[in-house]
C-alpha cells in the first residue's frame, strides 16, 4: 500500500466538479455528502485536510489531502552543511525535538564512524525517553479532546508536560525547539542540579499516570467510543510500513529500542507494550502503557550515568566519505529516519527524512471506511500525525 | 452499552479531586502551573535562548564590541539572517568590525548556531522575549547597534554562561601571552630580518594594521589556545575554498580571518581595536604590551 | 416583594383591563427576561471559572474581582462584532433561527414557578405547554442549520433534531410519572404536592424543616428513576455535554452555529442557556421540590407558617447546583457517537422510562401501610431493569483490557 494508491483509492477523476452528487441505491435516490475535513478544522492536528464523502454520516470515501505545511526542508538541508540541518529537525515533529535530534545526529555519526561518549549516551536516553512521555501524553491529551472530552485531560497532559518541558529548557536552553545533540555527543553538559530536578519530576509522573488512567481508561464512553473503532490487521500494518506503538497495538513485536538497540538501550530492560485487536483503544493503552515503561527506564539511566565528557572527537568540519547511509531510531511515533547520501564535500548530496507521521498516515483510509464521521476523528487522532512532520 | 458503570464516576471523582485542590496550597503548586505573565515579573530561566545579540565590553558600544566582522556565523546561520558588512576605514582597508550587522530577528530561529561557530565569544543569545513591534519586517530587522549590548548585561541574563565565557577568554589570552613570549624569545634571534619583513608587508598593504605580521604564528605553533579558536582556523580555511563565496577572494577572507583571530589571541578587549589604528606596526614588544594592558583592564 | 408591588399595580389599574392586563404582563415579563439574563451572565462566568479550575487553569481574572464582570466583556465583544451572514445563505431564516431558539427557551420559563406565587403564567396545563414550546427549540436548530446552507451546519441540525425528537420522549415520559402521581400538569400543585403536608404544619420545627424535604419526588423510588432519566435527557434536550453532539467541536467544528457570528451567535449561546434553565427549572419543579427547602421560622416572626428564606433563593440555588453538576460533567466527560446516542436513547432510556411509568401506577394503588416494603421492592426492581437493560444492550461488552509484554 503505497502513498498514492491510498490517495486514489477508489476514487473517480478528480476533475469532475465537488458538492452534492447523486447516487442510484435500490432505487432510492440518496445524495452522498461531501465533506472537506480542514485544513483549518479543529480536530485534524494542523493543517490537514480529509476529502470525506459521507452516507449519512457513514464514511463511503475518504480522501488524505495533505502538503501544506511543506518547507522544503529536505532540499534546504541538501543545499547547507550538515550542522546546519540540525536547528531544522527540531521543526519536523515539533513535540519530539530531541528524538529527530538523535535520530539526525545517529546518522550522522554512522557516517563517519564517530564514537558518542558514554555520558552523551546516557544523556541522549534520558532526553529521549523524556520526550517520549511529553509525546504521548500530549498524544493521549489530544485524543480525548478529539472524543469530546473539552480539553480536560489534555489540560492535565500540557501541565504534566510543561514540567518536562522546564528540564528541556533548563538543559538546551529552548523548550521545543532544542537543537540539543551534536554529532558525536552534546551540545552542552547538563547543568548542575538538573538530574535532581529531572528525578523529581520522573518520579512524580507516575501519580499523574495514574489520575490519568483513573480519568479516562475505564470511562464506559471512552470505551465504547474506542473499542473495535479503526481495527488496524497486522497484515496490513506490516504491509504498510506502519511503525511504533499503532504497529505494536496491532500485536506486532518491533521495537527498535529492541531491534537495534542503538545507543545504549541493550543495557536497559523494558518490556514493550503489545496490542491484540489493534483498535484504537489498544492504540491509546499502548502509549499509556509506554510511558509506565519510560519510566523504568529513565530511572535507570539517572542511576546509571556515568561522568565524562560529552562531546566525542568529533572532526571540525563535518566532511563524511562519499557513501550513503541510513539511521535510524525508535521516536515516539514510530521508525524516524535520516538517510544520507554523501559525495564527499561538507553538504549532502540526498538527505531524506522517513517521517513515520507519513507513514502511519497512509493507512487512514483503509480504517476509517464504514465508520463514521466522528470516527474518523478519532482514528486521525489515535494515528498520531504531527504536520510538520508529514508535510516536512 | 453500560452507562451505570462506575468508569464514569472514578473519572468525575478524579475532576472533582483536581477542582479542589486547587483552592489549597499543596495542590495548588502541583496543579495550578498557570503564570501570571506580566504581573508576575521575570518568568524568564537562566537558560533560555531567544535571539543572538553582540556583546561589546566596557563602555563604549561600538568601540567595545567583540564581533570582528569575520563572517563565519553568517556563513553558518542556517535559516542565513546573518547580514554583514564590514566596515572600512579611509583608506578603504577593511577594519576589524562590521559596519553592518543585521539580524532579521522574523527569520531567526535561536538556534544558536552562531553562537557556538562564532571564535571569538563576540555573539551570544539573549533571553529578551517581549519583541512586539508595529511594523513587520522593518522593525524586526535589527541592526547593529540595536544588537549591542553589554556583558554586564550578559552577565545578568545568563551569569553561568558569561562567567564560563569570560574565564574561556581569559585562558584564552592567558595562552596566548604565554605564546607570545616563546615565539617572542624565539623572534629574538631573527628579530631583524623579521621586522624588515614586517615592515615591508604593512608597507605593501598600506595600512598601519597591527597585528597582521604575525598571522602565520599561531599556524605555526602547533597547540591552538583552545578549541574554538583552532575550528575558526580551520573553518577560515575550508569555508571560502569550498563555499566560493561570492561577496569576496577566497585570500582576501583568509587574511582577514586570520586578522581577526590574531586579533582575538592578542586579548580581544576591545580598547585595543580602538587603540590598533593609533599603533604602528607592531614590534614583538609592542604586541607584549598590549597585551599587558588589556589583562590589567579585564 | 416584586409580586406585592405587581398585585398593587394590577389593583390600581383595575379601571381599565386591557390596560392591566399589558402591564400585567410586562411586570411578569420584565423581571423574568432581566433575572434570567443575569442568570445566564453569571452561569457564564461559573461555566469559564469552573471548568477552569477543573482543568488546573485560572478561568478569566481580569475583568473585576475575579473576572465577574468577563460577561459584560464577552456581551459587548459580541454585540461590536461583524455579522457575517454567509451570501447563498436563506438571509431570512438565517436571521430568525436564534430569534426563535430564545422565544420559545424564554417561553418555557413562563411555566416555571419559581417561589410561592411567583410563576409567571399559571395555567393548570402547565407541563403540557412547556413540553410543546420545548420542541419549536428543534425546530429552530433545525432552521439554523438548514438556512446557513454549510455542509458543517446541516449535519449538526440533522443530529439536533435526531437526538432533540428521541430524547423527548423519555423526558416527557419521566414527567408523566410525576403528572399520574400528583394527578395535576399544574406546576405549582405538583410543587405544593412535595411537602409532607402532616408535618410542614406541625408545631415542631425540626419535623417543620424535614417536611420541606421529605416530601420531594426524588426520594421515591419512581421520582428517583424519573429524575435521573429526565436528567439525562435534559443533558440532550439542552445539547449538554456528554451529548453535545450537534455542535460537536472536535468533529463538526460548531454544529448548526458554524455560520453565526457576532450577536445572533451571542442569542444562540443565550437561548441554549436559557433553554438548559428551563429544563432544569421543570427538573427541579417535577423531582426537587420546586422552591421548597430546609427552612427555619425567623426569630422575629411569630407565624409558625413564615420562612426565613425564601422560596425562590431555595429554588435558583437548586438550579446554580445542577448549573454546576452539568458543568462539571462538562468538564469530564466525552460526547458520544451519533449512532450510541440513539440506541441510549431508545434501547435504555425509553424502555426504562416505560417501565418506571408502570411502576409509578404500581405504587400509586399500593396501600399506605405497605408503602414503605413496596418502594424498597421498587427501587430493587428498578435497579434490577436498569442492569438487565444494559447488559442486553451490549453485544460485545466493552471492557478495559489486559495487555501483554514483550521483552
Ligand atoms: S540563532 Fe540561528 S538562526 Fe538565529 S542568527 Fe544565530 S544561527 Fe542564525
Ligand atoms: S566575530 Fe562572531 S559575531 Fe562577529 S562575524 Fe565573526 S562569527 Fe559573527
Amino acid at each position: 500500500m503505497t502513498m498514492e494508491s491510498s490517495v486514489v483509492a477508489g476514487s473517480e477523476p478528480t476533475v469532475e466538479p465537488r458538492g452534492f452528487e447523486l447516487i442510484e441505491r435500490e432505487g432510492l435516490e440518496t445524495n452522498l455528502l461531501e465533506v472537506s475535513m480542514g485544513p483549518h478544522h479543529p480536530s485534524t492536528h494542523g493543517v490537514f485536510r480529509m476529502d470525506v464523502k459521507l452516507d449519512g454520516e457513514t464514511v463511503t470515501e475518504l480522501r488524505p489531502v495533505f502538503g501544506y505545511l511543506h518547507r522544503n526542508h529536505e532540499k534546504l538541508a541538501e543545499d547547507m552543511g550538515y550542522l546546519g540541518s540540525m536547528p531544522f529537525t527540531d521543526r519536523l515533529d515539533y513535540f519530539c525535538s530531541m528524538t529527530n535530534n538523535w535520530a539526525y545526529a545517529l546518522a550522522g555519526e554512522k557516517m563517519i564512524d564517530l564514537e558518542v561518549p558514554e555520558r552523551a549516551e546516557y544523556v541522549r536516553v534520558i532526553m529521549a525517553e523524556l520526550t517520549r512521555l511529553v509525546n504521548h501524553i500530549m498524544l493521549v491529551g489530544f485524543f480525548v479532546n478529539d472524543l469530546g472530552a473539552l480539553g480536560t485531560p489534555l489540560l492535565y497532559a500540557l501541565r504534566e508536560r510543561e514540567k518536562i518541558l522546564d528540564l528541556f529548557e533548563w538543559a538546551s536552553g529552548a523548550r521545543m525547539m532544542c537543537n540539543y545533540m551534536r554529532f558525536g555527543g552534546l551540545r552542552n553538559d547538563l547543568p548542575e542540579g538538573w538530574l535532581t530536578k529531572c528525578r523529581e519530576v520522573v518520579d512524580a509522573f507516575p501519580y499523574f499516570l495514574d489520575e490519568y488512567e483513573k480519568l479516562l481508561v475505564e470511562n464506559e464512553i471512552i470505551l465504547v467510543r474506542t473499542q473495535n473503532v479503526g481495527v488496524l490487521k497486522p497484515e496490513l500494518a506490516i504491509n504498510a510500513g506502519i511503525t511504533g506503538p499503532m504497529l505494536r497495538a496491532s500485536g506486532v513485536n518491533y521495537d527498535l529500542r529492541k531491534v537495534d538497540a542503538y545507543g545504549v538501550y541493550d543495557r536497559f530492560p523494558f518490556r514493550v507494550p503489545m496490542g491484540e485487536v489493534g483498535d484504537c483503544y489498544d492504540r491509546f493503552m499502548v502509549r499509556i502503557l509506554e510511558m509506565r515503561e519510560s519510566i523504568k527506564i529513565l530511572r535507570q539511566a539517572m542511576d546509571e550515568l556515568p561522568e565524562g565528557p560529552i562531546m566525542g572527537e568529533a572532526p571540525r568540519v563535518f566532511k563524511p566519505p562519499a557513501g550513503e547511509i541510513y539511521g535510524r531510531i525508535e521516536g515516539p511515533k514510530g521508525e524516524l529516519g535520516f538517510y544520507l547520501v554523501s559525495d564527499g564535500t561538507a553538504k549532502p548530496y540526498r538527505y531524506r527524512v522517513r517521517p513515520p507521521s507519513l507513514v502511519n498516515l497512509t493507512v487512514l483510509e483503509d480504517l476509517c471506511l464504514g465508520h463514521k464521521v466522528a470516527d474518523a476523528v478519532v482514528i486521525l487522532g489515535s494515528v498520531d500525525i504531527v504536520l510538520g512532520e508529514v508535510d516536512r | 452499552m453500560d452507562l451505570l458503570g462506575s468508569g464514569i464516576f472514578k473519572g468525575m471523582a478524579v475532576t472533582l479531586k483536581n477542582f479542589a485542590m486547587t483552592y489549597f496550597d499543596r495542590g495548588r503548586k502541583e496543579r495550578l502551573p498557570t503564570v501570571q505573565y506580566p504581573e508576575a515579573g521575570d518568568t524568564v530561566t537562566l537558560f533560555t535562548r531567544n535571539f543572538p545579540f553582540l556583546i561589546y565590553d566596557g563602555e563604549e558600544e561600538v568601540d567595545g564590541m567583540r564581533c570582528v566582522a569575520c563572517q563565519i556565523c553568517e556563513r553558518e546561520c542556517p535559516p542565513a539572517c546573518i547580514y554583514i558588512v564590514k566596515e572600512k576605514d579611509e583608506n578603504g582597508k577593511f577594519v576589524k568590525r562590521p559596519k553592518v550587522f543585521d539580524i532579521d530577528v522574523s527569520v531567526c530561529m535561536g538556534c544558536q548556531i552562531c553562537v557556538e561557530v562564532c571564535p571569538f565569544d563576540a555573539i551570544v543569545m539573549d533571553s529578551e522575549f517581549e519583541y512586539s513591534k508595529e511594523d513587520r519586517f522593518g522593525d524586526l530587522l535589527f541592526n547593529r547597534d540595536e544588537l549591542l549590548k553589554s556583558n554586564d548585561y550578559y552577565h545578568k541574563i545568563h551569569p553561568e554562561e558569561a562567567q564560563a565565557r569570560d574565564a574561556n577568554l581569559a585562558a584564552k589570552k592567558a595562552a596566548d601571552e604565554a605564546k607570545k613570549k616563546a615565539r617572542e624569545e624565539k623572534a629574538a634571534a631573527a628579530a631583524a630580518a623579521k621586522a624588515a619583513a614586517e615592515k615591508e608587508a604593512s608597507e605593501k598593504k598600506d595600512s598601519p594594521e597591527a597585528s597582521e605580521p604575525v598571522a602565520e604564528e599561531p599556524k605555526a605553533e602547533p597547540a591552538a589556545p583552545s578549541e574554538n579558536h583552532a575550528k575558526a582556523e580551520s573553518e577560515a580555511k575550508e569555508k571560502p575554498a569550498a563555499e566560493e563565496t561570492p561577496v569576496e577572494e577566497p585570500a582576501a577572507a583568509t587574511d582577514e580571518t586570520e586578522d581577526a583571530k590574531e586579533e582575538s589571541s592578542g586579548g580581544s578587549e576591545g580598547k585595543e581595536t580602538s587603540e590598533e589604528p593609533e599603533e604602528t606596526a607592531g614590534s614583538g614588544e609592542d604586541d607584549e604590551k598590549k597585551a599587558e594592558e588589556g589583562e590589567g583592564v579585564s | 416583594m416584586l409580586v406585592q408591588f405587581a398585585n398593587w399595580v394590577q389593583g390600581e389599574l383595575a379601571c381599565s383591563p386591557a390596560l392591566a392586563k399589558i402591564v400585567g404582563i410586562l411586570l411578569a415579563a420584565v423581571p423574568l427576561a432581566t433575572v434570567f439574563a443575569l442568570c445566564f451572565a453569571f452561569t457564564t462566568w461559573l461555566e469559564r471559572k469552573g471548568l477552569a479550575r477543573i482543568q488546573n487553569r485560572i478561568g478569566p481574572n481580569r475583568v473585576g474581582p475575579f473576572g465577574l464582570f468577563q460577561p459584560i466583556a464577552d456581551g459587548i465583544k459580541m454585540i461590536t462584532k461583524e455579522d457575517i451572514v454567509p451570501r447563498s445563505s436563506d438571509h431570512f431564516f438565517h436571521l430568525i433561527a436564534p430569534l426563535l431558539v430564545l422565544v420559545s427557551s424564554m417561553a418555557c420559563l413562563a411555566f416555571i414557578p419559581f417561589g410561592l406565587g411567583m410563576t409567571m403564567s399559571p395555567i393548570d396545563t402547565a407541563v403540557v405547554f412547556f413540553f410543546a414550546i420545548l420542541g419549536m427549540n428543534t425546530l429552530a436548530v433545525f432552521l439554523a442549520g438548514w438556512a446557513s446552507r454549510n455542509k458543517y451546519s446541516l449535519l449538526g441540525g440533522m443530529r439536533a433534531v435526531a437526538q432533540m425528537v428521541s430524547y423527548e420522549i423519555p423526558l416527557v415520559l419521566s414527567a408523566v410519572t410525576v403528572v399520574m402521581m400528583v394527578g395535576s400538569l399544574d406546576t405549582r400543585e405538583i410543587v405544593g404536592a412535595q411537602v409532607v403536608e402532616g408535618w410542614a404544619t406541625s408545631e415542631n420545627s425540626g419535623l417543620r424543616f424535614l417536611g420541606q424535604i421529605a416530601g420531594w419526588h426524588v426520594f421515591t423510588p419512581w421520582g428517583f428513576a424519573g429524575f435521573i432519566i429526565f436528567f439525562i435527557a435534559a443533558l440532550a434536550e439542552t445539547n449538554r455535554s456528554p451529548f453535545d453532539l450537534p455542535e460537536a467541536e472536535s468533529e463538526i467544528i460548531a454544529g448548526y452555529v458554524t455560520e453565526y457570528s457576532g450577536f445572533k451567535f451571542a442569542l444562540f449561546f443565550l437561548g441554549e442557556y436559557i433553554g438548559a434553565f428551563a429544563v432544569l427549572g421543570l427538573a427541579i419543579t417535577l423531582f426537587l421540590g420546586g422552591w421548597n427547602g430546609p427552612n427555619f421560622q425567623p426569630w422575629w416572626s411569630s407565624d409558625p407558617h413564615a420562612l426565613l428564606i425564601p422560596g425562590f433563593v431555595w429554588f435558583f440555588f437548586k438550579m446554580f447546583v445542577l448549573m454546576a453538576v452539568l458543568i462539571w460533567i462538562r468538564g469530564t466527560l466525552p460526547r458520544l457517537r451519533v449512532d450510541q446516542l440513539m440506541s441510549f436513547a431508545w434501547k435504555f432510556l425509553l424502555p426504562l422510562a416505560l417501565v418506571n411509568v408502570f411502576v409509578a401506577g404500581f405504587l400509586f394503588h399500593v396501600a399506605k401501610e405497605d408503602r414503605v416494603w413496596a418502594s424498597v421492592a421498587a427501587f430493587v426492581f428498578l435497579y434490577l431493569v436498569a442492569k438487565g437493560l444494559s447488559r442486553m444492550n451490549q453485544s460485545d461488552a466493552p471492557a478495559p483490557r489486559k495487555y501483554h509484554f514483550a521483552e
